[in-house]
């Protein structure tokens, strides 16, 4: 069976409900689990590393338009703008610029 | 809410910050997520229910990546579930900001819901400048004006793509990442969740490559226990 025969079962269920349940037990539990318990720790470092693997395959391995670009040019305008992330103030917004421009000078200089 | 007005002041103060910086970078993330799913075979109205049952777009970006990789219904679940796991600390952090002493717990639970990275930054930052009365309201309002953008970017994107080309798609497709990449970096400030950042975008591509399918569910479970191992070897030497 293909995920695309059940649609709506995969988003509302397998997507929404497993991720509002956090949300609904963290409110009942607000208040009585502390914050640095070494649980949450452990909870928040595997959630983490995950995120940071949807990163790097999204970077490495994207699909769609992004596809066709050259891998070389993903990570220089990647790399170049967390550089820029970091060292102007931390700005998100300063980071995500960067990277864009260097990719799209990449792409558009190429014939792309 | 609390009477004479105070709520409804706060709620609409919090819709007029859709206009801030963090909330536009997150409907460009979202304009990109539109191309995500388009290119992996959602329809409009699919995406649109995602983002709003959801309303957290790495895990979104998870269950597109499953259901496009084939992944059986408890494979995406799990996977989607872990990547949704840090929302936890975050309501347990953000909730005691917000609430007052006579909160109803129904409206911590709908509260609950617009906690995802972007609102959470926020209102982490501007609570303090909000009478405790008003936060709550506050919260809510930036969190229903900022999904209704949202929803409204993602449904013009998905209808002009078709018409784009495709530098402006490969360009609104890398948004995601870097939207992801900077603003968690931002958020991590304990060691353990750099490392555990740090370890994942290493782990990430290596599992991808040998595990295909259960390689986030490898990522987020060895990158985060060694991360975790680690910190707390620096806390207390042995």
């Amino acid at each position: 069976m293909s995920p695309f025969d059940q649609p709506y079962l995969y988003i509302l269920v397998a997507g929404a409900l497993v991720s509002d349940c956090w949300r609904w037990l963290g409110a009942l539990v607000a208040g009585q689990l502390r914050e640095d318990s070494e649980l949450l720790e452990w909870v928040r470092a595997v959630a983490g590393a995950l995120i940071a693997g949807v990163i790097a395959r999204l970077i490495l391995f994207p699909n769609g338009a992004l596809a066709e670009t050259e891998l070389w040019l993903r990570v220089l305008a990647a790399g170049v703008g967390f550089t820029g992330f970091l060292l102007i103030k931390r700005s998100v917004l300063a980071g995500v610029l960067l990277a864009e421009a260097v990719l799209l000078i990449g792409l558009l200089g190429s014939g792309f | 809410m609390p009477p004479d007005g105070i709520g409804r002041y706060w709620f609409l103060q919090g819709c007029a910050n859709v206009i801030s910086i963090p909330a536009i970078i997150l409907f460009a993330a979202f304009a990109g997520f539109a191309s995500l799913a388009r290119e992996s075979g959602l329809t409009l109205d699919q995406a649109l229910l995602a983002t709003a049952a959801i309303w957290a777009l790495p895990a979104q970006v998870v269950l597109v990546g499953s259901m496009v990789a084939g992944a059986s219904f408890w494979a995406t679940a799990l996977a989607v579930t872990l990547s949704s796991v840090r929302l936890l600390p975050m309501v347990v952090s953000l909730l005691p900001v917000i609430r007052t002493q006579h909160t109803p717990r129904w409206q911590l639970l709908l509260a609950s819901h617009f906690v995802a990275v972007t609102a959470w930054i926020f209102a982490m930052t501007r609570a303090p400048e909000i009478p405790r009365d008003g936060r709550m309201a506050f919260l809510l309002g930036f969190g229903c004006a900022i999904m209704t953008g949202s929803l409204i970017c993602i449904t013009l994107s998905y209808l002009l793509l078709e018409r784009l080309p495709p530098v402006a798609s490969a360009a609104l497709f890398f948004l995601t990442p870097m939207y992801f990449l900077t603003s968690l970096t931002a958020a991590a400030k304990a060691l353990v969740d750099k490392l555990a950042m740090a370890l994942g975008l290493v782990l990430g591509p290596l599992f991808f490559l040998w595990v295909p399918g259960l390689d986030l569910l490898w990522t987020g479970l060895v990158g985060g226990s060694a991360a975790y191992c680690v910190g707390r070897l620096v806390r207390r030497p042995a």
